[in-house]
């Protein structure tokens, strides 16, 4: 205690200081900083003492998540297929939904954006828009889930990625395929591979017959039916194969990384 | 509180040593009350990140600080509500508890019982026999804790489950199964506590086992 008494500097009031600490902090830092505090608040209510150790509990629950991620995995069957359904289900409006307000989202120029494949792959070519508009496209009309609750039924039509993956000689044995977003912040988003080869995975290039829109991800997204919404990345620039967990923008803040569904 | 202990001792008849509730009844018991407490102030939480109403849940009763926070209490208390759970269901079947407590159920016993219970000619003298509407109760809230949980793992897998999500009538309805089970849920608790707050002597037995 005398030590810590030691360390305080005379005049400078700690609650301030700690104040302004604070508001350096960036804001995800902070974000999860509070998280953390209203959990073990909470945890302490409950409890009736104070849990001292308090990250235990955070890495506690963060090791049951990783258990979860393999029960997901082994409940995951490659050939079952999300269900289907009629155009006439279709949400109308489909719903935008980002960390980021619609104006906020990129704007892409179709003509110079190009699509950079690397890692484990045979060929490292980076795709124009116009030669990926030249692959076979199907569509599928499914629904979207998001981790928040909500769903709701859209249409897309693009190129099963397992044919992509394919096209470009990709190790299908690796782990990842690691998407890169253009969003402001640099969203990216891991995929197992068992997931990536699935016959509904798609990279996607419209919605509705329509060339896909800014608010859902022009010029592709990756849509994928048995995972969460946040693990359908929009405005994508860039595919890695990897054996590497390279983390994700909000697998990274707490989300559960397989989030299948 | 002691004067009350001593009170209802008096009511016992003092010949009678039987447990009340056998020592793995009470553990299942309050393993379940925190893993279900746990489960309901985390989905709380996430309830908050997507209203299925025109209310949210006061960030003073929820569990997990945001959707992410609250979704790993959600999945990982999961764990002990089912693994609990299963071990009440087929102990509650194989030692023949839930066919000698909970049966029979007439519903004119249950209105008699509750007629009973609400003009206060109810006896508790006998704590090792439920009157109808305990086993009503009881009954019916071991049927919400499987609709809950089933309904829970459609809402988790509405893909790799969609068998069971189906039988929900689709992932939308599901959630709104999965809210009202809550909300069965939390009345049975408030019943629940006031009753044994009433009759401190059901609570010892919850407890201690006599």
């Amino acid at each position: 205690m005398g030590r810590l008494r030691s360390l305080l500097i005379p005049g400078v009031d700690k609650q301030l200081l700690v104040r302004d600490a604070v508001k350096t902090m960036p804001d995800l830092a902070r974000r999860r900083f509070i998280a953390g505090g209203a959990s073990f608040g909470a945890l302490t209510m409950l409890t009736g003492c104070d849990v001292s150790n308090s990250f235990s509990a955070e890495e506690m629950l963060k090791k049951v998540s990783k258990f979860n991620d393999g029960v997901q995995a082994l409940m995951f069957n490659p050939d079952a297929l999300a269900p289907t359904f009629p155009e006439s289900a279709i949400t109308k409006p489909f719903p935008f939904n980002a960390y980021y307000e619609i104006d906020d989202a990129p704007e892409i120029d179709g003509k110079d954006w190009k699509l950079e494949v690397t890692g484990l792959v045979e060929n490292k070519k980076s795709w124009t828009l116009e030669e990926l508009y030249k692959l076979p496209q199907v569509k599928q009309v499914t629904r979207h889930i998001c981790v928040e609750g909500w769903s709701a039924i859209g249409s897309w039509t693009g190129t099963p990625l397992r044919d992509f993956l394919k096209l470009v000689g990709a190790d299908t044995r690796a782990k990842y395929c690691w998407f890169q977003c253009a969003d402001r912040e640099g969203y990216n988003s891991p995929l197992d591979m068992r997931t990536a080869l699935h016959p509904q995975t798609q990279m996607t290039f419209k919605f509705g017959d329509e060339i896909l829109p800014r608010a859902y991800g022009f010029p592709m997204k990756i849509r994928v039916p048995t995972k969460l919404g946040f693990k359908n990345p929009k405005y994508v620039v860039s595919m890695e194969v990897t054996n590497d967990y390279k983390g994700g923008y909000w697998e990274d803040q707490g989300y559960n990384s397989f989030s299948g569904s | 509180m002691s004067s009350l202990t001593a009170s209802d001792e008096h009511s016992i008849p003092a010949a009678r040593k039987t447990v009340i509730q056998p020592a793995w009844v009470r553990l299942v018991h309050w393993i379940n009350a925190v893993a279900i407490i746990l489960m309901i102030m985390s989905g709380w939480q996430v309830y908050n990140a997507s209203p299925l109403f025109k209310f949210s849940f006061p960030p003073s009763v929820t569990l997990g600080g945001w959707l992410g926070g609250a979704l790993l209490w959600h999945f990982g208390a999961m764990w002990l509500l089912m693994v609990n759970g299963l071990i009440y269901l087929t102990l509650g079947f194989a030692t023949g508890r839930f066919a000698r407590k909970l049966l029979p159920i007439s519903p004119s016993g249950v209105l008699a019982d509750t007629k009973a219970a609400l003009t206060g000619k109810l006896s508790h003298d006998d704590l090792s026999k439920y009157n109808q509407v305990q086993k009503l109760l009881y009954t019916g809230i071991i049927i919400v804790g499987v609709l809950i949980v089933l309904s829970g793992l459609s809402i988790w897998k509405p893909v790799q489950l969609q068998w069971l999500t189906a039988l929900f009538g689709g992932y939308d309805i599901a959630r709104y199964v999965h809210f009202v089970c809550m909300a069965a849920i939390v009345a049975f608790m408030v019943i629940h506590v006031a009753l044994a707050v009433l009759v401190p002597k059901s609570l010892r037995a919850m407890i201690i086992g006599r």
